[in-house]
Parts: structure tokens; sequence; C-alpha cells
């Protein structure tokens, strides 16, 4: 079992989302983070599902998402270089005496402050999953009032096409005999 | 360009999608519909009793002619009585498309009177499904729906349309409503190396098998397997929906492998140095323990459903796509072979086995439903027959008795296992096939789960023959129970109406039948009877379906018919006696999955002191 990240475009119609989250309870797999965006495309939104599965269920999960109709596109960015971003807002309480201690490690961590009232600090931190993970760690100790994160987006490094090729809208008669887009290593 | 309302868009639809009848049951949210229906009298509309009836009869009609079935029900609990029908579709891959009619837009999501999600509802088992709002998109969404349907693995599609829409009108144009699914992907086709690679296993293999799916109905390549099969000296056997597939007749065709499979078939599983699985998908009453499963083979598994793939088994070449076109392309580079030694193997496995004919016994007065249903089989043999399960007992026996030579002869619910089945689908594969005798396998219980069809038969003057495989019990349970619930029969013995009076009831001829010899004169009557009839055959209370591999026990360690050690050992022929009980009550399902158990040796040490058996009517 490891963590899978996979990419899907869809239609941005009604239901999608549903279908999405619908499929991975049906085959019981556990998602780990999903999130959902829009795209340069009009109509076509993008979602980043973080799984925790075998190699075997990863591929499993991905024909499954290519069997949903209106899912136009999937890539598995588990083995390719990729930049995973997460957002956390963290609001942590201060006293006189932490303040400063705690304006330290915002800044360490290259986080925002975005708010601050006598009692507490809140910062906005933007990174990977596990340098969030590390910064709500290191405020832990301070005590953490209140804490949100977004979940992971993902997207391929460099200027393969998977990045920026957006997905290609096609008609019913020209998907005849086409499978491309299909990175099904079965 | 003509405007009509949604209502009529939905019928001038289903029409140019060259449909000629719908299962339906009307309401209020779906009325608008039912009232265009007057105008549309070349669409035949059948009025079930039971919207669950109208979704069986789809896919029934879908089974048998290879088209898309079509049923219609209002909102709510119209929509929901069709869950079973659709789930049972959505399991076997069958093409039905489902109308439902869904309350006014501006009403959604205020628990309006007879409002339900009903795309939520059946979302986890539809192959895709529509909320139409507008007049103007309904014609879009059926003709998607029929696509989707009907292309790729085929599946039921549901499009709920709001009544408002049904209401208003809109420009009817077919053209511009073309499917627009740039995500969908049904054609697939795998790379030539895979191919290659296939042909290679298969041309090396010393113990190759061929496990026959439903696919290959569905595809229609009997005709291509058979040549493969000959060619490369492959054995054939078949799962329960693959039944049909390849003729029961031909020398190739082993039979049927799984939980109620031939012994030697599922040993034959398990010594093969090849499987090539076409068109059927290692369900769990197929492979039995999956860790101990075929370990010596290699496997190849052509499906056109590439979620299949490395489900359940994991393949060694997968080969995704059309399976006529698999077969093309393999055929040619496949070696001749004869496979002597691996065939001798099978046969004398066989041989060893043979003796669970219970069809080789002689009448002894007691009516054993194997016997019925062979009867029926031999009594039948001229005449083109489908025949229609349901689930339980009889739908094994049927499967092991009556001999199926043609495709689509054998409809039955193989994936969700759905009691209630029978009656409804057999009335929809009676109007796909008029021509075609259509019979009914049925137990006591399934029976009464949807016998209100019977009325919906003879208001349609459709002639099935129904036959009620009465044991009374849930037998398959009660089964279940007497092998490894210690003989706890909780809630299985169960009493049913009158048969004969109830067939009676709703103007339909009805029979009872409890002698073995009375089968003969029972079934030719029934032919000639204009109507449906009803036949209550009174059988064996106790009788279990053997052999069985427990549920999650190896796939070879299967119970065998206790009765059939003692006359291997005898070698006689003498008159069989029913036993008190098959089986010492030794297993719990638990006991049964911890250490494997050895179906034959248990069941020939613990073979039961002879007993006539004490359930007889
Ligand atoms: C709708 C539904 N409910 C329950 C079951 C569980 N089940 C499987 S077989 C069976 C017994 C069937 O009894 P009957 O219809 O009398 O047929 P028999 O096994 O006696 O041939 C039951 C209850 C089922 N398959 N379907």
């Amino acid at each position: 079992m490891a963590k899978h990240t996979l990419i899907a475009y869809v239609e941005d119609v009604p239901g999608v989302l549903n279908r999405v989250a619908s499929l991975f309870r049906r085959r019981n797999f556990n998602i780990d983070s999903l999130t959902v965006g829009g795209t340069d495309q009009p109509g076509v939104s993008r979602l980043t599902v973080v799984v925790d599965t075998t190699e075997a269920g990863a591929r499993i999960v991905e024909a499954n998402l290519y069997k949903l109709v209106n899912v136009l596109r999937v890539d598995d960015l588990t083995h390719k270089a990729s930049l995973t971003r997460e957002l956390g807002l963290v609001k942590v309480k201060v006293t006189p005496d932490t303040r400063a201690q705690i304006l330290q490690l915002v800044d360490v961590f290259r986080a925002r402050v975005v708010d601050v009232d006598e009692k507490t600090i809140t910062a906005e931190v933007t990174g990977t999953p596990e340098k969030i993970a590390k910064f709500e760690l290191i405020l832990r100790p301070y005590g953490i009032a209140e804490m949100v994160r977004t979940g992971a987006v993902s997207m391929a490094r460099g200027h393969e096409p998977v990045s920026s090729a957006p997905p290609q809208v096609r008609t019913v008669t020209d998907h005849a005999h086409d499978n491309s887009g299909i990175s099904m290593s079965v | 360009m003509k405007k009509l309302t949604g209502a009529e868009i939905i019928w001038e639809c289903l029409q140019k999608e060259g449909v000629d009848v719908v299962f339906g049951y009307p309401g209020g949210a779906i009325l608008p519909t039912y009232d265009a229906m007057t105008k549309y009298p070349k669409i035949h509309h059948v009025l079930v009793r039971h919207e669950q009836g109208a979704t069986h009869m789809a896919d029934g009609y879908a089974r048998a002619s290879g088209k898309v079935g079509v049923a219609i029900a209002t909102s709510g609990p119209g929509a929901t009585n069709m869950v079973t029908g659709i789930a049972t579709a959505m399991m076997d891959s069958s093409p039905i498309v489902c109308i439902t009619g869904q309350v006014g837009s501006k009403a959604i999501g205020t628990d309006a009177f007879q409002e339900t999600d009903v795309t939520g509802v059946t979302l986890p088992v539809t192959k895709h499904n529509y909320l139409v709002t507008k007049p103007g998109d309904i014609a879009r969404a059926i003709r998607e729906a029929f696509y989707i349907a009907k292309s790729g693995r085929p599946g039921p599609v549901l499009v709920d349309i709001t009544k408002d829409a049904q209401q208003l009108t809109a420009e009817f144009d077919w053209e511009a409503a073309a499917p627009k699914l740039p995500g969908y992907r049904p054609n697939h086709r795998a790379p030539d190396s895979e191919f290659t690679r296939a042909a290679e296993l298969i041309n090396a293999a010393k113990r190759p098998l061929i496990l026959a799916g439903q696919g290959i109905i569905k595809s229609g390549t009997t005709e291509e397997v058979l040549k493969l099969a000959k060619t490369a000296g492959i054995p054939i056997t078949t799962t329960l929906l693959g039944i049909g597939a390849i003729p029961a007749s031909s020398p190739l065709n082993l039979g049927m492998m799984g939980m109620h499979g031939e012994s030697w078939v599922n040993e034959a599983i398990q010594q093969a140095d090849l499987l090539i699985a076409l068109g059927m998908r290692f369900d769990d009453r197929v492979t039995g323990n999956l860790k101990t499963y075929a370990l010596n083979a290699k496997k190849i598994h052509v499906d056109i459903d590439p979620t299949e793939i490395n489900k359940n088994v994991p393949v060694d070449v997968a080969l995704i796509g059309d399976l006529r076109e698999v077969l093309a392309e393999i055929q040619p580079q496949v070696k001749k072979a004869d496979h002597a030694d691996w065939w001798t193997t099978i046969k004398a496995a066989r041989g060893d086995s043979a003796v669970r004919d219970i069809q080789t016994l002689p009448d002894n007065g007691h009516l054993y439903a194997a016997h019925v249903i062979n009867d029926i089989w031999r009594l039948t043999q001229k005449r083109e027959t489908i025949v229609v399960t349901d689930v339980g007992q009889h739908q094994m026996w049927e499967a092991q008795y009556f001999r199926h030579d043609e495709p689509r002869s054998l409809i039955t619910s193989g994936g969700l296992g759905t009691m209630g089945f029978a009656l409804p689908a057999a009335i929809g594969a009676k109007f796909a096939c008029p021509d075609k005798d259509v019979w009914v396998v049925v137990g006591d219980g399934g029976f009464q789960m949807t016998s209100c069809e019977l009325a919906t038969a003879e208001q349609e003057g459709i002639k099935v023959n129904v036959a009620i495989i009465n044991n009374s019990f849930l037998g398959m349970v009660r089964q279940w129970q007497e092998f490894f619930y210690d003989k706890r029969y909780a809630a299985t013995p169960m009493t049913g109406p009158d048969f004969v009076k109830l067939a009676e009831a709703y103007r339909l001829s009805g029979l009872r039948c409890n002698q073995r010899s009375d089968v003969k004169a029972t079934v030719t009557k029934t032919l000639a009877d204009k109507k449906t009839v009803v036949i209550d055959f009174v059988v064996e209370k106790e009788d279990s379906v053997f052999p069985m591999v427990p549920a999650g026990a190896d796939l070879d360690k299967m119970i065998r018919r206790p009765k059939q050690d003692v006359m291997l050992e005898s070698g006689s022929d003498k008159e069989w006696e029913m036993p008190a009980s098959p089986l010492p009550n030794v297993f719990t399902e638990k006991q049964v999955e911890a250490k494997a158990l050895t179906g034959r040796g248990k069941s020939a040490s613990a073979r039961p002191a002879k007993k006539t058996a004490k359930s007889r009517r």
C-alpha cells in the first residue's frame, strides 16, 4: 500500500463529483484527499485524487475512472516527476511570551500571517502535504485553535502533454477504436 | 423544425431506436408520457403488475434478443421499485434503458409528493444515468442512453425526466441529438504485442483450458471459439452465464465450472497450465478460494471491460477488446495441436465422477428436481426452447441437467442472483422470441416474489410454461443450513398457495405433478395448451445440489453426493434412496474456510446410514 496520485479531467456536469466519489465507495477504495477545480478549458474540471492502495489497485481505480462516462482523461502522477501543493490555514494560540517564537516559525516555513488578534495568530502555508503536516506538528505545542487543509492538487512537471494539452473533446464517431489517452498498464 | 412536447419526443426517440415493445407502469409524474403514447400505436406497451417486473421483462427481452429492452415507471416508488431489476441487469451486462418520471423541475429538492433522487439512488447500479429537466435535452439523453446501454460492455441506463420537461415543447431534431460523449470510450484494442504473447502461450501450453463466459454470447462468437478450441485441441468449460455459448453436445465442451460445476472441470482448472478466459470475469462463484485458484496456470484474459482485468485474478496477458476482433487476430497465429495426454487426464477424472448422475437412477416413486428438469429437456428437444430460471437450487439443477445447445437459450440472474427474476424475464423473452417456447424454471420461494406477473401474461395473451420446483423450502438456503448450520432450518420452511388454483384464479391453466411417471404427460399437456400454464412439480423436500464447493474453499475440494460413492463401490444400479442427511453436520462456514475441506474424503468417510427419505409428500 502506498499513496497514489491520480488526476482526472471530467466534464463539468451536475453530479459528476458524486459519480467519482461513489465509484471509490463502491469499489472499496479509501480516498485520502480529493480536490476539484476548473481548468483553462471551459466545461472541464480537474480532480486530484490521492488514494492509498497497491499498484494493482491504482490500475483498477484508473480503469474504473475511465469507465465513468463523464471522465475525459486520467493520469497517474505517482511515478512521474510532479508538483504537489496544498494550502493550510492554521490558527495557533499565542501569549505575549510565545508570539515572537511563533512568528519566527511562520517565517521559517515561509508561511504568511493572515490574521492576528490578542489570543491567536492565523498563518497560511502552502507546500507539499508533508510540509503542512510538519508545520502543524511544530505549532502543536503552542496549542492549535483551529486548522484547515485543502487537500492536495498535483500537476506533472515539464511540458509534457499531460499538463499542457487539455483533454480533447471529441464526438462519438471519431473515437471508434481510439484508446489514446488510456494509459492502463494492464 | 417540428415542435413537440417532451413526452412526444420520448416516443419519437424510442421509435427511431427501433423499439417495438416497452414494459411499464403509469403514475402522475410519467402521465404526460402515457398520454402521448396513444399517438404511437406502433410501440406496444405491456402493463406490468410491479415495476420490478418491468425491468426484468426488459432484461429478459434484451438477453433473448440481443437488443435493448425498455422499461418505464413513474417517479418515487415507481422508480425505486425498479432498482432490483436495474442492479440485476448491471451485474449481468444486460442492455436496458429505463425511463422514469420525475417531479416538476421547480419542485426538485423540496421533498415533493413522490419525489426521490432517482439518479442518486441508481447511480451505483447503472452504467450511466441522466436527470433531464428540459424538453430540449430529452432526445439527446435518450439517444445517448441507447448508445451507452448497448456499446462496449452493455448495461442499464436510466433517464429520469421531470414532468414539466414532458409537458413543455421543444424542437425535435434527431440528427442534432446525436450522442456527444467525449469521455466515453467503449472500444478498446489491445496492442499487437499482446496478441503475439497470447498466441505464444497457447502454442506452448500442454494443459490449456478455455473458460467460456457470457461475452461469447454477447459478441456472437460461438463458431470462432469452437474453431480456436478445435485447432489447438483445447477443452472448454463454461460459466453459468456462458451456458449455451458452446453447445452442450459439443465434445469440446466439458460442462460448467465453479461452485456447482462439474468436479472434473474444477480439477482440470486446478491442473491446467494455461487458462484462456473469454468474456468471463472470475466471479468468486467460479474461482473458489483465490489463494489456491489455478496456481499452475498462466492466464490470458479477454474482456471488453478494462476494469475486469486483474480485478480478482492476476493475469499474464490481457486482451482488452471485442472478442470477435481478438479471436480473429489470434486464430492465424495458433498452431494445430491435440493435447491427447491432457484430454486423457480429463477423461479419466470424468470417468471417476460420472456417477454423479442422478439420471441413471431408476424411478423409485420419488420426484427429484433434477429428474423434472432433465425430463423437460428430453421432452422439448425437438423444439426451440428458451429456459428462464430463477435463483436457488432449481437454477443449479437446470444448469446441470438441461443441456443447452444454443446461445441465448438459458436466461438466468447470475451476478446478482435475483429471486423473482424468472417469470417477468420470461415474459420479456417471449416478446423477443414469440416463435420459441419459453419455460420458466422457478422455486416456490422465488415464484411467490413476482407471481403477480401471471396477470400480465394473461392480459397480454402470452404463453410461458412455468415449472415450479416446489420443495416447500427456500431450498438453497436450507441446503446451506443443512451443511453449515447444523441443520437449523431457521426461516426456510415455506408454504405456498395452491399453485394450481392460483393459476386458475388468473384465468390460466394449472397442473400438478408429483410422480416422475407423470412428467411426460404433464409436459405434453402444457405444450398443447395455448395459454400460460403453471405446473406445480411437488419434489423431494430435502434434496441438495451436488457437487458443491463450499463458499471460500479451494475449487477442487468439492462436496460430492455421498450416495455416489456407494454406487461406485457396489457397482450396482439398485434402487436409489435419498439419504436422510447427505452430509454430517460438521461444517460451519468458518471451518470450511479455515481448513481446506477435502470434499471427496469427507463425504466418503462420513457417509450416512442409508435411509429412505422421510420427507415425502
Ligand atoms: C431477492 C432475493 N432474496 C433472497 C435471496 C437469497 N436466496 C438465494 S436462493 C434462496 C432460496 C430460493 O428458494 P426457492 O425460490 O424456493 O428455490 P429453491 O432453492 O428451493 O430451488 C434464497 C432465499 C435471493 N437470492 N434473492
